[in-house]
């Protein structure tokens, strides 16, 4: 008798809970406003890509790799544009990764941590990672007028503003990854009589491969898609060559495509959506480069 | 040949064949090994450890044991300088191997470390193939060797794991089981050609199959090596252990800060069966700790 009693007391007090539980009013409601969120984030981003893939299919073809800009948008194209980007993000990427990687593992294995100077740059670095990409540029600009540069438009300088911009960015996502390396494995190393520089080299760094190149090639991408640091620096210009060297003069996809839709004609629009087409695939390549590398040699520890 | 102040590797330990040379084989010296007089650790302020003396001698197995807190992780870890790594760690009193301080100011911490290897509480193979955990060590170190393959072998077999992982030398350590790559991790130490080994806690992190034949294994490898263990396993001390090292922490009267003290050192036996200490025979026999 005594049992049955208890048994019914458990058989309300669930159903008690289920009032103020996950399938309430409250609850259900919640996650209504969720899924609409995400729905017009989404719905947006459809949208935009859609009209963008609309508008430019006609001119999706191999005259946006081969033709150079022109005064008629039938025989204009974004050779020059892709090839510079390429120089320019290339450029970047030699300039920042090796100077990042190094500065990160000064920061996270053998920097005194707890030294003014150290916590200066750290927050630093934490601040520039916010900083808007055409400070930068202005800041790129202002030091070629001190060094007495007077042609801005060479691929180096571009880059020089790109690897500023990128480089905490770079330098932070190293230091996660080396911090992710559990410092066992460093004791392990040391134990065996390696000295600390060999354990980085040997030991730390090729753990923390896997996230460097990923947080690399996401700030790559961010790169990829930057004009604003470029059109302070001189990017928007006419170009009827081929950029061929650090010193060449360039101009990227997102300036020509900026160019291209400041222009009156419909043919210009057209190509600039085209031009946007083939940027969105080029950083969508990356960032699923950058997954698929995450996901390949991710450890667990 | 056993000067640690010797920074460079020592090639003359490996000579020109790669047969690890054997601790028997050297000849016998009175000299313990290892000494603490008078030892005390610090991590900045806080006196971690007061007053410690004990000797650990050839081929034989010393245990640490004690309740947490009790300070001895930190004294192991002060016997290959391992405590350098934490900020604001210093050593009182003398610590010497063979006769030299470790801590003496033209001792290198890395040479130190070649000597007194450490094998650690939970089981930590690099994110490599069995075969480079076992080569990083005679790598790093320029050890010259005349087949690495056979260094591996040896290495392996000492540490009886070779049976069960020759088929896979290429496959990562990773792979293995807790068990296997804590003998792996042993195999690595043995390596570099140590004299010492100190074990923190090695078995914490075992079933007790696995707990077992590590414990055979130090039996063997006792012939061969010092071996200094740290276990909360007063089982596995009174198995394995020639001498035993109980520790306790004694709060401060003033700052109530805990510090470890050693309690009483002696033959295994001895203070298992017949401690001289009451702190001692209170713990050993489960009234505390």
């Amino acid at each position: 008798m005594a049992r049955r009693t208890m048994q019914e007391t458990v058989h309300t007090t669930i159903r008690h809970k289920a009032r103020s539980g996950e399938s309430s009013p409250k609850s259900i409601g919640f996650l209504v406003i969720l899924w609409l969120a995400i729905l017009f984030a989404l719905v947006f981003l459809t949208v935009l890509i859609v009209t963008t893939f609309i508008d430019g299919w006609n001119r999706l073809d191999s005259r946006l790799f081969t033709e150079y800009p022109a005064s008629d948008p039938e025989d204009a194209g974004a050779r020059p544009a892709i090839l510079g980007s390429l120089w320019v993000i290339g450029t970047t990427a030699l300039m920042t990764i090796p100077l990042g990687v190094a500065a990160a593992i000064h920061m996270e294995e053998f920097a005194n941590r707890h030294h003014w100077f150290s916590r200066i740059v750290e927050v630093n670095v934490q601040n520039l990672a916010a900083i808007p990409a055409v400070i930068y540029g202005m800041l790129t600009l202002g030091a070629m007028g001190l060094m007495g540069v007077s042609n801005k438009n060479q691929v180096w300088v571009g880059a020089l503003a790109l690897s500023m911009l990128i480089l905490p960015v770079v330098i932070i996502a190293t230091r996660e990854s080396l911090r992710a390396v559990p410092s066992e494995i460093r004791q392990g190393s040391l134990a065996v009589g390696a000295t600390p520089l060999q354990t980085v080299v040997r030991n730390t760094l090729p753990a923390a491969v896997p996230g460097i190149a990923t947080g690399s090639i996401l700030a790559l991408s961010r790169a990829l898609g930057e004009a604003a640091p470029l059109l302070l620096l001189g990017g928007l210009v006419f170009l009827s060559f081929d950029p061929n060297g650090l010193t060449s003069g360039y101009t990227t996809m997102p300036i020509q495509i900026f160019n291209w839709t400041s222009r009156p004609q419909a043919g210009f629009h057209e190509l600039a959506a085209a031009a946007s087409v083939l940027l969105l695939v080029m950083l969508l390549a990356m960032n699923a480069l950058a997954i698929l590398i995450r996901n390949r040699y991710q450890k667990r520890w | 040949m056993n000067d640690i102040r010797n920074t460079s590797v020592a090639p003359e330990r490996t000579g020109s064949t790669n047969t690890i040379v054997h601790a028997s084989a050297r000849p016998s010296l009175e000299v313990p090994v290892l000494d603490c007089d008078s030892v005390s650790i610090f991590y900045d302020d806080f006196r971690a450890v007061h007053d410690v003396n004990f000797a650990c001698l050839r081929n034989e197995i010393t245990a640490l044991i004690g309740p947490s807190g009790c300070g001895k992780s930190t004294v192991l870890r002060s016997f290959n300088r391992m405590n350098d790594l934490i900020e604001g760690a210093r050593v009182e009193g003398a610590i010497t191997y063979r006769g030299e301080d470790i801590y003496g100011p033209e001792v290198d911490a890395i040479e130190v470390r070649r000597r007194i290897g450490m094998v650690f509480q939970k089981p930590n193979p690099f994110p490599k193939s069995i075969y480079d955990n076992i080569a990083y060590g005679p790598r790093v170190n320029g050890m010259k060797v005349d087949s690495m393959d056979d260094l591996v072998e040896e290495a392996l077999t000492r540490a009886a794991l070779w049976d069960e992982v020759k088929d896979k030398l290429k496959q990562s350590a990773l792979g293995l089981s807790g068990g296997q790559q804590q003998r792996l991790c042993i195999a690595r130490t043995i390596a570099v050609q140590p004299e010492v080994i100190l074990m923190d806690e090695p078995c914490s992190a075992l079933d007790p199959i696995a707990t077992l034949r590590i414990e055979d294994l130090m039996q063997e490898l006792r012939n061969d090596y010092t071996i200094v263990i740290v276990t909360h396993n007063m089982q596995q001390a009174a198995r394995v252990a020639d001498k035993t090292a109980f520790f306790t922490a004694e709060a401060n009267d003033t700052t109530g800060d805990r510090t470890g003290v050693l309690v009483e050192f002696g033959d295994t036996a001895t203070i298992f069966e017949s401690p001289h200490d009451k702190r001692t025979e209170d713990y050993i026999s489960g009234r505390f700790g």
